[in-house]
């Protein structure tokens, strides 16, 4: 396709004009060091410690919870003591709470003014999570979201949207697949996805039962 | 009169202890402050019922957001409002609802 493979688009320059929003944080951030409020260090060690959270955290703590039934109750009980046994510290003030998804309830979260994401266990969150087309419907009108993300909820189903507005971030516990049995918690944690833990979507079914259908 | 010795572990400090509890019935208060509330402006004036208490109070965001922190711990609680309560066109069947957090001073107690 590309004859020349030297002929690309160059990376986006770095000496591209700083916007206001960078240049406040930037003032901010050096007089703050300036001001031996925080050590030049402090900033740079916070974003490796954000990035080193993945979805395959919550993945573990899901899959403990299919395993252990009283991994599950302390979980459901108090989330972030539940996660912070597994070793997955929270770095910030906020709690935890787990939703469980059962045959009689279907948990969706979403934050309608901003971003909370439960970040200690899943990272970052996906862009389409902080957009407003997301944030207004999950609130508004969940089931049809919840259908454009190929979920359909039985109007036998309770659909239950919890809203993160301030110290509290939410996680969902999704129903575990059946043709489970017998699974290790490595094989289990590997059906759970990020979507499943915000609730968009339900846990992966193993490929097994796929071929039996 | 004889003075008695609290020995029972720290009393909390005022407006420390919850003052709704999990199934009283409330609404969310309707009003429009100027600034930054993490009270979304959707269910301000909606009924709802108190789900449970999160523990532990926590500061008044609104206020630390303005610099003042000090002595202003209160509870959240989970609030649970039915879909059909916000939008009255919804859709959806009727046992459908939202939750969320919200700090003590938007709380007002309802006549069940």
């Amino acid at each position: 396709m590309n004859q020349n493979p030297h002929d690309h688009t160059p990376a986006p320059d770095c000496q591209a004009s700083a916007g206001y929003y960078e240049l406040m944080e930037i003032a901010v951030r050096e007089l703050l060091v300036e001001k031996q409020l925080i050590g030049p260090g402090e900033i740079r060690r916070q974003i490796e410690v954000l990035d080193s959270r993945t979805p395959a955290l919550g993945a573990k703590v899901v899959a403990r919870a299919w395993t252990d039934s009283a991994f599950r109750a302390r979980l459901l009980a108090n989330g972030r003591k539940a996660c912070e046994e597994m070793g997955i510290s929270f770095y910030d003030d906020t709690q935890l709470i787990v939703l469980e998804n059962t045959d009689r309830v279907h948990n969706l979260i979403v934050c309608t003014l901003c971003s909370c994401y439960p970040r200690p266990v899943l990272g970052l969150p996906p862009d389409w999570y902080k957009l407003k087309p997301y944030r207004a419907r999950a609130v508004r009108e969940p089931r049809r979201l919840l259908a454009e993300f190929g979920t359909v909820i039985p109007d036998d189903v309770e659909v239950r949207v919890s809203d993160s507005t301030a110290m509290v971030r939410y996680l969902v516990l999704p129903e575990r697949p059946s043709g489970t049995d017998g699974m290790s918690e490595e094989e289990l944690a590997a059906l759970v996805t990020r979507d499943a833990m915000i609730g968009v979507v339900k846990a992966s079914v193993p490929e097994k039962t796929m071929e039996d259908k | 009169m004889t003075l008695e010795l609290h020995t029972a572990g720290p009393l909390p400090a005022e407006h420390e202890a919850p003052i709704f509890s999990a199934g009283e019935a409330i609404t969310v208060k309707k009003r429009f402050p100027i600034g930054h509330f993490r009270v979304p402006n959707f269910i301000r004036g909606r009924h709802g019922i108190v789900e449970s208490v999160i523990d532990p109070a926590a500061v008044d965001n609104e206020e630390e957001g303005f610099g003042r922190n000090a002595g202003s711990k209160r509870h959240y609680y989970r609030i649970a409002i039915p879909m059909t309560e916000l939008w009255p066109e919804y859709s959806g069947p009727p046992q459908d609802g939202l939750r969320i957090e919200v700090f003590e001073t938007w709380l007002e107690r309802r006549p069940a």
